[in-house]
């Protein structure tokens, strides 16, 4: 029986750091050499641990959220090996113990410099103060508190300690979470989003009525043939694509001393899993059928929630297209994916009455809402942008478009 | 303010500098279209063209060379050696020509060269990527050796180095490229040189060190915190000439001093802080100076466990640090 020690692998060749989302193991399981033990995230992209040896968990070292160097020891692992088992550990300590004890007899009267100097500027007797330090030697800071001891005599004053305590928080009833993981990555990105781009708004309505009913007219069909679901968001996806090829200028990110106009349309997707928030992107949207499109929200939705999103699958978006529809909203406004320059709420669909040649009609009405970054955009093209998004959704139609 | 990453805060330092003041040029191996080995001038030879970004041939001498000669004649020209390891057949323009002009002229003439070289270890470099050369510098007065620990300092004092009327080198860790990142403002900030920072206020142990090892102590200071261990830690920045004021307040502040450096003990840097110490600060000692630094081996190991052994580490310098408290 051996111990070994299970580290911090390096991912990556710039990764310096790993923080540990989930052990997937508990003390006393047994691995196989390369079996996943822990969950580790580096900035986006969650990695698994493999087992370095074959064995059983001896000792977890580090805790879930614990953000551990490269090479750093996470956990033991008692392997079934000749070697003997090594606990050094122990030895430092007993060596350690052995050196005080020599030093302790004859560190009491040697004093050092900044001792004597103080001792004779206050005419102190050095046998009336006590020591702290190594072997009882008296140290700077034991004269300078027997000084202020005496001086605190002298004025007959009583020191009065305070102690600050972190505000009392209602009833001591509410409960603390630790900022950790993915959170503690999400909350990072918000605030440096917020802190550097200037944002602002724009709403408008689309009456997607005929996409409603041609949607719901297809969908069954479309879901036994493909095997997933034609969603709403996949026609929102493929009409923004095409909007942001005629418009470069939203299509963009914020360089310092340039703006760059991507030539790629890549849009970034929401994907809400409990506390967590992960952003994959469908590359080339542009390029993609409204089918195209729905499998590949499906495929990322799928690994999002299973966690098998690579970095790959979260890199190079263009613009992000987020479905808040999906939580009942009506209107929000989205804080910018940086560096990217625009962020594109799709709200709920909801029937309404609205007046078509003076006649109320039930129409089924969307808000798309749209944050910018107003370094790169102004409300002049972000107005024909939205224009454009909202005259294709509205010419979506049984006769006109093919999925 | 953006967070940015060391390397990043030095090519911003270079771009602001050359968007400033259209004498300062760069020269170096693959500095470039390339960019530079560590992408430290990356872009700016797009930016500024193939004249004020110049690809050298493979010969320091030459490099630092064509830089003091146009230096003297007005430029500012910002000299790259790839690897501080390699600067030694530069050494004798550096010491002999570049840090005496001013003296030797009579003050007619003099030259405002900045020679950036990444040095370090830690990197599973090897021999002839992971030296500290400081140390061979540090007797030449006319010469001044900037070694910033931070993407802020970096940048702040990188500027400085450009805008000096006289030699500077400036050794920027290469570990410390990619790992070390903080918020650095976009302004105009420059850092003065031969000053050096208190980057962390504590009562119980001084530690003076500079570069990378400010790193590791501040995070072998926050381990401590928690054994009620309370650190004090100076960062040099500049090592030659040493900011005598700011080395005599910091030792006397709690009168246990560790020293830190990653280049070989003897001869280095550190000693002579050791020295001004102990000429100024007796009487407020509390406990032996004590010096962390590689041992005395002619070259950094590329076998892992070596290297390990020869590089100044956290574990050490916690432990050094709690020697002194309890001592």
């Amino acid at each position: 029986m051996a111990v070994k020690e299970i580290t911090m692998p390096k991912l990556g060749e710039s990764v310096t750091e790993g923080t540990i989302n989930s052990w997937l193991v508990n003390v006393g399981d047994t691995v196989k050499k390369y079996d996943p033990i822990a969950e580790i995230m580096t900035d986006k992209v969650n990695a698994e641990v493999p087992s370095s040896y074959s064995g059983v968990i001896k000792e977890i070292v580090r805790d879930e959220g614990d953000t551990v160097l490269v090479g750093e020891l996470i956990c033991y692992i008692e392997t079934e090996s000749e070697q003997e088992q090594r606990e050094p550990s122990e030895a430092v300590v007993e060596q350690a113990n052995v050196a005080t004890d020599d030093d302790s007899k004859n560190m009491r009267a040697r004093y050092s410099p900044a001792v004597v100097k103080l001792a004779s500027e206050h005419n102190i007797n050095l046998n009336n103060v006590e020591g702290t330090g190594l072997g009882g030697r008296i140290t700077r800071k034991d004269i300078k508190q027997y000084i202020q001891s005496l001086q605190t005599k002298d004025n007959g004053k009583t020191s009065v300690t305070t102690s600050v305590k972190p505000e009392q928080t209602g009833s001591g009833q509410d409960k603390e979470i630790a900022v950790t993981g993915v959170r503690k990555v999400i909350a990072e990105n918000m605030v440096k989003s917020k802190r550097e781009i200037p944002h602002a708004w724009m709403a408008v309505e689309v009456d997607v009525t005929n996409m409603v009913s041609y949607r719901n007219k297809i969908k069954d069909d479309f879901k036994q043939r493909e095997g997933y679901s034609l969603t709403y968001f996949a026609f929102f996806v493929h009409a923004v694509a095409r909007a942001l090829k005629e418009f470069p200028e939203v299509n963009s990110m914020w360089a310092d001393d340039k703006i760059i106009q991507r030539h790629e349309v890549n849009i970034s997707i929401a994907v809400a899993k409990e506390n967590e928030l992960f952003v994959p992107v469908i590359k080339h949207a542009n390029e993609k059928s409204v089918t195209g499109i729905a499998k590949e929200i499906y495929q990322l939705a799928h690994k999002a929630r299973n966690n098998q999103l690579q970095a790959e699958d979260m890199e190079n978006g263009t613009f992000t297209v987020n479905n808040t529809g999906t939580f009942g909203s009506v209107s929000s406004m989205g804080i910018i994916n940086h560096p990217q320059a625009a962020i594109l709420q799709v709200e709920s669909i909801v029937k309404r009455p609205v007046i078509i040649n003076d006649m109320f009609a039930a129409r089924d009405i969307v808000s798309l809402s749209l944050s910018l970054d107003h370094r790169i955009l102004d409300g002049l093209i972000c107005g024909r942008f939205l224009a454009r998004i909202k005259e294709i959704l509205e010419n979506i139609n049984e006769e006109t478009t093919t999925i | 303010m953006a967070e940015i990453s060391y390397i990043q805060a030095i090519n911003a330092a270079m771009k602001e500098e050359m968007e400033r003041d259209e004498n300062v040029f760069i020269v170096g191996e693959d500095v470039g279209s390339k960019g530079g080995v560590f992408r430290a001038t990356d872009g700016l030879y797009q930016t500024f063209g193939e004249d004020r970004v110049i690809d050298a041939p493979l010969a320091e001498s030459a490099i630092v060379g064509v830089s003091i000669g146009s230096a003297m004649y007005g430029m500012r020209p910002i000299a790259e050696i790839q690897f501080a390891d390699f600067i030694m057949p530069a050494i004798n323009q550096i010491v002999s020509e570049a840090a005496k002009i001013r003296y030797r002229s009579n003050n007619d003439w003099n030259c405002p060269i900045t020679i950036r070289a990444p040095y370090g270890g830690g990197i599973s470099g090897a021999l002839y990527h992971s030296q500290s050369v400081e140390a061979m510098f540090n007797s030449h007065p006319g010469l001044k050796i900037v070694m910033p620990s931070t993407p802020y300092d970096a940048k702040g004092l990188l500027k400085a180095a450009i805008r000096d009327n006289d030699p500077v080198l400036f050794f920027e860790h290469k570990r410390a490229y990619r790992l070390l990142k903080e918020q650095v403002p976009e302004d105009d900030n420059v850092i003065p040189i031969g000053k050096a920072d208190v980057k962390r206020e504590g009562t119980d142990v001084t530690v003076i060190t500079y570069g990378l090892c400010v790193h590791f102590a501040k995070q072998a200071a926050n381990r401590l915190e928690k054994e009620g261990i309370d650190v004090h830690i100076l960062d040099l920045r500049t090592v030659y000439p040493l900011d005598q004021a700011s080395i005599i307040e910091a030792a006397g502040k709690t009168g246990k001093v560790l020293l830190i450096t990653e280049d070989n003990k003897e001869g280095s840097i550190i000693g002579e802080v050791a020295a001004i110490i102990a000429e100024h600060c007796l009487f407020e000692l509390d406990a032996p100076i004590r010096r962390l630094a590689a041992p005395d081996v002619p070259a950094m190991p590329f076998a892992q466990p070596l290297e390990n052994a020869f590089m100044v580490n956290e574990e050490q310098i916690e432990q050094a640090i709690r020697e002194l408290a309890i001592f």
